[in-house]
């Protein structure tokens, strides 16, 4: 083959990886866990949460779906917020204004926990 | 199947006349649809054809008959049975069948899906034509949103706290607890202090050859705890009911049949009228079970109890709407 395909093919991965970085430090390719978006999604499905565990910025908004097919609730536990039971495909939002770490649960399957950690 | 198999006690440990494999034994038959009475100190069982037999002459003994029924989910509606008013009727037929009829239903809990008010209409509906008196004790679907105001308003007018109370039938003490308020994350069923207070002073004056009936939602010993089927703090409340000669314990929560002996306490689980649930740990979740549409009715089920004057066991049997 010829050299200049060779210096191609050497060179294209460290290509990538710089635009890779370059995305990252300008957040395109942010993922919930480390960087914070302005809204946020958790899915209750399976008596559980998913993510369990979220990290998002002070003044986010996260919103819990239930795609399971049975009815759960989001409660934390400390009564910072508290939904309705939502059925299948219900919402429910809450705005986190202040860090902290939320705990929160499922009160009618309280084995299912979660938690949200505001930055 | 009309055999009738006869057993001889072996070892009658407590003095009941039962002994706990002759028991086990015989709640292996039960879950073929047969009957286990003490009867003369011997254990007889009948299979469920001949249950006529056994009504007749418990009825002319003046004992006491009921039956239990849990789970009915009224307004679920997904794959798992898209038709739990139909389930629900079937199970009230099934109970208008019984020849040795019962005096009335406990139903231990998740009658609603979603708390709602036409869910409960529609229950009560459907029950009454068993024109008999339904005893309940709520389940977790049927206090939501509301702390369990509504289910109060409709069943337990006369019951203290959230919703537990007690009462008698020719001789036979019942008791309906309630352990799916105030649930903590992670946690199992919870009684509460307040409940566990009144449960002792309800017993204290009773004499020890009582029988006693508790009923509640979730299974008041530890069944699977990874799935939050247990009540933390059951223990106390069965520590004020070891004086009873003979206590049996039904719950529902789980939708699937389960007994257990332990020493004069017996426990029970009905099926649901509604849909099952995995047994434990053999699914990710406890959530509903779809099966093949034409065994549905296998799988979902009533208890017939029945309590024999001087024996110390009721005798539960279970039976599908199949």
């Amino acid at each position: 083959m010829r050299r200049s395909v060779w210096i191609l093919i050497l060179a294209a991965p460290i290509v990538l990886a710089a635009a890779q970085l370059v995305r990252d430090s300008w957040g395109f390719t942010a993922s919930a866990a480390q960087a914070p978006t302005s809204s946020t999604e958790v899915k209750i499905d399976n008596f559980s949460f998913g993510p369990a565990a979220l990290t998002v910025a002070a003044g986010t908004t996260v919103t819990w779906t239930n795609r399971d097919d049975i009815p759960h609730t989001v409660v934390s536990d400390d009564k910072a917020f508290k939904s309705k039971v939502l059925d299948t495909d219900e919402k429910f939002s809450f705005t986190f204004t202040k860090p902290g770490t939320y705990s929160y649960f499922c009160s009618v399957h309280p084995k299912m926990t979660g938690k949200v950690v505001v930055q | 199947m009309t055999k009738i198999v006869k057993d001889e006690i072996v070892h009658d440990h407590n003095g009941d006349g039962i002994d706990r494999r002759g028991f086990l034994k015989c709640m292996a038959w039960a879950g073929t649809g047969a009957l286990c009475v003490m009867q003369g100190g011997v254990l007889k069982s009948y299979s469920l054809s001949r249950l006529s037999d056994l009504g007749a002459s418990a009825a002319a003994a003046g004992e006491l008959s009921f039956v239990q029924i849990s789970d009915s989910h009224m307004g679920f509606s997904k794959p798992a049975n898209p038709d739990v008013a139909g389930t629900l009727k079937a199970a009230v037929d099934k109970i208008n069948a019984l020849s040795g009829a019962p005096e009335f239903l406990l139903h231990t809990g998740d009658i609603s899906h979603l708390s709602k008010p036409e869910e409960f209409d529609t229950v009560d509906q459907i029950l009454k034509a068993t024109g008999k008196e339904v005893f309940f004790v709520p389940g977790e679907h049927d206090v939501l949103n509301d702390d369990g105001a509504q289910f109060r308003e409709r069943y337990g007018k006369a019951a203290k706290g959230a919703g537990w109370y007690s009462f008698e039938k020719k001789g036979v003490h019942f008791i309906g607890l309630v352990n799916v308020m105030n649930l903590k994350a992670g946690g199992l069923g919870t009684l509460g202090h307040e409940q566990l207070e009144w449960l002792e002073d309800d017993v204290k004056q009773l004499k020890s050859s009582t029988p006693i009936v508790v009923f509640a939602h979730i299974p008041l010993w530890t069944v699977y705890p990874e799935w939050g089927w247990g009540t933390d703090d059951s223990a106390q409340a069965l520590a004020y009911l070891k004086k009873f000669g003979s206590v049996t314990v039904l719950n529902g929560h789980i939708h699937q049949t389960m007994q257990k002996v332990e020493g004069n306490v017996t426990f029970h689980t009905a099926a649901s009228t509604a849909f099952p649930q995995p047994q434990p740990g053999k699914a990710d979740s406890p959530g509903p079970m779809k099966v093949p549409a034409e065994q549905l009715r296998s799988v979902l089920g009533i208890t017939d109890v029945n309590y024999v004057r001087g024996q110390h066991a009721l005798a539960v049997v279970d039976s599908s709407l199949a």
